[in-house]
């Protein structure tokens, strides 16, 4: 046993910590591992500090995933970029144990450190190392090895790349899903880095085999992958290869293989160039908004304001639209939902005519769906509406609904739609929210669900901003004070809640004038709940009020409480007064 | 369609000579069975090196094929000689804990710990995983080597590090003088701290250690029956009486819900599921049974919600026999698919019967399991025997059949899968019925002194027994209701069977 220096107790504790049995402990010592390294030095942190931790590697996956973390940025504690390649071995077994996210992240460190190495490094050790992971006996290795071919293959020689294409090849034909499956995620990734030459002929090949995999699981990732490959290849080659394959995936008998195209389709518009996408993409979209499959329409309905974007307006007016009228009465309410979550955005696209025309009705008609997430997504997308043909055309149905979700029996349902009030006020102006609204947000204060008055008190100070203090004055004060004297103290408690939060709103003369004397009123309740939230409100009303009406006003009411018989009482009262004195003491 | 030519040109299999192989956690005359310890649960896994057992104590134990293993990796080579095979013989590896007595306050309900089923799931770096279940709660097992770690050479020694001031020992937190070496500012000189140095680890030994990876919980209102694995490697289904939902293996917090069958109005409910497994080879195809004797085969493709079934397997019912046992006897209590997937073999109380998952007509095969009990279902039905759920299996090579029976008999058919078979019924041979005569001896003894619970010696002793006492019985004026056997595996490469009589395990192989 050697004694340190008491000086490097903390450094040698930390050391020794690695091989603590307790895996907090050791989860510490990993996670400062650089200060380990940089305690001993480039040179033994390469000859002694890498081994150790590639020897010592059958522990936790926490401990795992943090080491895996760690080496990603260590080129500097070994000795630079030349030094590189000593982290590689440690990351190699990190990469082959068979919890999925340790395996990921040594992956993603292994490109990391990878993308610094010298060239003739990456040849020395880079590369055999992919070779050995896709030769791995256990499919966890040949996963991983997947994800690096990409930096191992554009600093090989020659006849190296030949090798590495052909290796990947064989990933994509290996006999475990999972392998394919990472080997279909990669494909991407490592068709990027391949000359266009090879990128016909090899890698078309392999992505050919993955689409015709049996496994849907398979399929599923090879569709993602044509939106990256289409990208790469140029626009001739991509409607040659590409578009058959995504045109013959849209109507896979699978229908999860068709949901993944659903929600692509729409990148590899842009690849394709707008003619094939005139005659071939449109009418496959087409097809799987109206695909008998709910999942799948509910994937198509979420991108069709995105699609419509890259189409011209006579395309989607002509072939899109039919569809999703269809879908705004389709069986499945989650379809219509999520058809509501985005047709808005679809306004400024069609522009103003065709918006009035086409896009009209079907906002009507899902402002009366009668799931009430329906109306919901359409009234918290109103903004981009009202930019194209303004809220008029609207708002004589949009009011109606609005009353339903105000009412609505779930109490989930209201919240919501209180959370949308200063966005619907904005956008409708002040005439119209006073006529309709207004009763509405009183009501609200009165609602049975806690969490309802909550939320309607806050509503209250944002309309406040909105519309400013003189509008609040006339329309929300008054109706605010005159249920102060609600006979059940929670609704007292409530407006208490609202008058707090608009006070800083207001200003200090309408506080000083109005809010406050209610305020002194309250302290007499007979509820000491109500009294000690007077205590609180009054600490926080301090800042905002002249000192002369805390000494004359505030004060009085407070010493009052602070003799009150409940200790609560008491105790909120001192604290208030307390912080009178701060304040005074401080100016 | 003649998939079947092969076996009905080659003609039914030669009849096998089952013989005796091995026992486990066998009793000693006298020694009474501790409910937790009867077996509740078998499966071999993919290789058939390993094999599972689960019981209603919540405990799994696993065993290890010991006849390959000196041969290693040149095993393939082996079995294509005419070298005389020796049959699997078997070893207890290790055993762990899996589920735990719980309470469901909500529900003022008890969830008993018995294991349900166990399945085996792709293994990775020499580590074994399993899942394992109980009425309500799966969970994921690794089972792997660790090694004993030794460490030496400490920075500071454990034993003076009691006069280290204590804020100097934990690491977490910076001390006043560690402060400055703990931050990233601090610099260290250029060559290190020469006096620091790593921990030594020595180890040699190694022992198994199993870690529940993930539990997959709260998604199901009823008793889960089945688990199954499907072919991608990353997805499986559970099953309870009146849903079959999906689950990612990495993902524990959710779960699809793909098969429904409650009815609006519980009233209405006449078929429960009963037992739901995964095509081996298709991931989109799974085969759930019912409590009403039919088979449903769906396929995932179609919908994301698959209420409605691709195919109905479905017996006709003869007519005029129907009778009040009639429902409870059609009741299917185990589904398997051959390996290849092209059969589907159900139990039901009466019989056993194959199908052929392209001919949805009936089955091509039906055998007689217990026919000889018809005159007795009354009695039966009385002490709730009727109830007794038998599980089945089949060969590796989907020639032959096996499923369980009372006295602690399995029996094995040869499922020849012949066309002209199908209305015959008759069984091509019923080979083994061996009875545990000693068993049935003990049931017999006076109450003994209870032993407090089975420690692993008990599992680990392997009797090997030189005789047989041969089979007495066929009448079934014999036969113990009380001993049944109900859980039984068959070895996926060999014509070896494992079987489970109350808490012993038996080994055959022919």
């Amino acid at each position: 046993m050697s004694m340190v220096d008491e000086p490097l107790y903390p450094i040698a504790v930390l050391i020794d910590e690695l091989k603590n049995d307790d895996i907090q402990r050791r989860l510490n010592s990993i996670k400062r591992l650089s200060i380990i390294a940089r305690a001993l030095g480039e040179e033994r942190t390469r000859k002694e500090l890498i081994p150790f931790l590639s020897e010592n590697n059958d522990d936790d996956d926490e401990v795992l995933l943090a080491m895996a973390e760690e080496l990603g940025g260590f080129i500097l504690y070994v000795g630079g970029v030349e030094y590189a390649y000593v982290l590689l071995p440690p990351l190699e077994t990190l990469s082959t144990v068979e919890e999925t996210c340790v395996r990921e992240k040594a992956v993603d460190s292994l490109c990391r450190i990878g993308a610094q190495m010298r060239e003739s490094d990456l040849v020395e050790h880079f590369t055999p190392l992919a070779k050995r992971l896709s030769a791995g006996e256990w499919f966890t290795a040949r996963v991983s090895a997947c994800g690096i071919f990409h930096i191992a293959y554009p600093s090989a020689p020659d006849v190296l790349k030949t090798e590495l294409r052909s290796i990947y090849g064989q990933l994509c034909q290996d006999d475990m899903p999972m392998v394919r499956r990472a080997a279909a995620t990669n494909l991407g990734k490592f068709a990027a880095t391949i000359e266009s030459a090879h990128l016909k002929t090899d890698i078309m090949s392999m992505f050919e085999d993955l689409t015709q995999d049996d496994q849907d699981s398979v399929r599923l990732l090879a569709v993602e992958g044509c939106a990256a490959l289409g990208k790469l290849l140029e626009p001739q080659d991509c409607v040659a290869h590409i578009l058959p394959v995504i045109v013959n995936f849209s109507q896979d008998k699978s229908w999860r293989v068709r949901y993944m195209v659903a929600n692509q389709l729409y990148e590899l518009c842009e690849a394709v160039g707008p003619e094939p996408t005139r005659t071939d993409l449109v009418p496959a979209y087409a097809r799987l908004l109206c695909d008998n499959e709910a999942e799948v329409r509910i994937a198509a309905a979420g991108k069709v304001t995105k699609f419509c974007r890259i189409l011209n307006p006579e395309l989607a007016i002509q072939h899109i639209l039919p569809c999703v009228k269809e879908l705004s009465s389709d069986s499945s309410q989650h379809v219509r939902s999520a058809l509501a979550s985005v047709i808005m955005g679809m306004a400024p696209v069609l522009g103003k005519d065709a918006t009035i025309e086409h896009l009209l009705p079907i906002f009507l008609s899902l402002l009366k769906d009668e799931f009430p997430d329906v109306r919901l997504n359409i009234i918290s997308k109103l903004d981009q509406v009202n930019q194209v043909i303004g809220i008029d055309l609207l708002s004589q149905s949009l009011l109606p609904a609005i009353v339903e979700l105000a009412e609505d029996r779930h109490w989930r349902v209201r919240l919501a739609i209180i959370e949308y009030i200063p966005l619907l006020a904005s956008q409708l102006g002040v005439g119209f929210f006073d006529e309709k609204l207004g009763a509405l947000c009183m009501q609200w204060l009165q609602d049975k669900v806690h969490s309802i008055r909550e939320a309607a008190a806050n509503n209250l100070k944002r309309l406040a901003e909105e519309f400013g203090p003189e509008w609040a004055m006339q329309h929300i004060v008054p109706q605010v004070l005159e249920m102060i004297n609600n006979p059940h103290y929670l609704y007292r408690m409530t407006i208490l809640r609202a008058v707090s939060l608009l006070a800083p709103v207001m200003g200090s003369e309408i506080t000083c004038s109005k809010l406050l004397p209610a305020v002194i009123t309250a302290s007499k309740d007979r509820v000491p709940n109500i009294k000690f939230n007077v205590a609180k409100m009054m600490q926080s009303l301090i800042p905002i009020v002249d000192q002369a009406v805390v000494e004359n006003m505030i004060r009085p009411c407070l010493v009052e409480l602070s003799e009150d018989p409940d200790v609560d009482v008491r105790y909120f009262a001192n604290q208030a007064l307390q912080s009178i004195d701060n304040v005074m003491m401080s100016s | 369609m003649n998939g079947g030519d092969d076996a009905a040109t080659s003609g039914p299999p030669p009849s096998l000579e089952w013989r005796f192989s091995q026992v486990f956690g066998e009793r000693t005359a006298g020694e009474e069975v501790q409910e937790v310890d009867i077996i509740s649960a078998i499966e071999f896994d993919k290789s058939g090196d390993h094999l599972a057992t689960g019981d209603r104590g919540g405990r799994v134990v696993l065993f290890e094929r010991t006849d390959t293993k000196d041969h290693g990796g040149s095993r393939k080579d082996l079995e294509q000689t005419d070298y005389p095979v020796r049959h699997p013989e078997f070893r207890y590896k290790t055993e762990f804990q899996s589920h735990e007595p719980e309470f469901d306050y909500l529900k003022s309900l008890e969830i008993e710990e018995k294991i349900n089923k166990i399945r085996w799931c792709q293994p990775a770096n020499g580590a074994l995983f399993l899942l394992s279940t109980n009425d309500k709660t799966i969970k994921y097992w690794k089972v792997q080597e660790k090694k004993i770690k030794k460490i030496s050479e400490m920075n500071i020694d454990p034993s003076e590090s009691s006069n280290i001031p204590p804020q100097l020992v934990t690491n977490g937190l910076p001390a006043d003088k560690g402060h400055d070496y703990l931050s990233k500012d601090f610099s260290f000189p250029p060559g290190g701290i020469p006096s620091l140095r790593l921990p030594v680890v020595t180890s040699q030994e190694t022992n198994l250690v199993a870690r529940c990876r993930r539990v997959y919980a709260h998604a199901h209102d009823y008793h889960i029956n089945s688990i199954s694995n499907s072919s991608d490697g990353e997805t499986f289904i559970s099953a309870d009486d009146l849903r079959v939902n999906l689950w990612n293996l990495e993902i524990s917090n959710q779960s699809f819900n793909i098969v429904d069958v409650k009815p609006t109005n519980m009233e209405d409910l006449t078929e429960v599921i009963t037992s739901a497994e995964f095509h081996p080879i298709h991931c989109n195809m799974l085969a759930y049974s019912s409590s009403k004797g039919s088979i449903r085969l769906i396929d995932m493709r179609q919908s994301a919600l698959c209420d409605s079934h691709t195919k109905l397997f479905e017996e006709p019912e003869a007519p005029g026999s129907r009778s009040f046992f009639t429902e409870i006897i059609a009741s299917i209590s185990d589904i398997k698919f051959s390996k290849d997937g092209r059969y589907i073999l159900s139990r039901d109380y009466m019989t056993l019967k194959l199908w052929d998952i392209n001919m949805d007509s009936g089955p091509v095969a039906s055998y007689q399991v217990h026919e000889h009990l018809r005159p007795r279902l009354c009695d039966l039905y009385e002490n709730d025997s009727i109830f007794d759920k038998f599980e089945c299996c089949l060969s590796g090579d989907g020639l032959r059949v096996a499923t369980g029976s009372y006295s602690n008999l399995f029996r094995v058919f040869g499922a020849s899968q012949g066309i002209n078979l199908i209305k015959s019924l008759k069984f091509v041979l019923i080979n083994c019925c061996k009875t545990f005569a000693s068993m049935v001896y003990i049931r017999r003894q006076i109450q003994t002194p209870a032993r407090p619970s089975r420690s692993i010696g008990s599992m680990t002793r392997v009797v090997r027994r030189g005789s047989e006492s041969p089979g007495t019985e066929a009448n079934g004026n014999a036969y113990d209701f009380t001993t049944k056997l109900l859980h039984m595996a068959w070895h996926p490469t060999e014509n070896s069977i494992a079987c489970a009589a109350a808490n012993s395990l038996y080994m055959y192989y022919a």
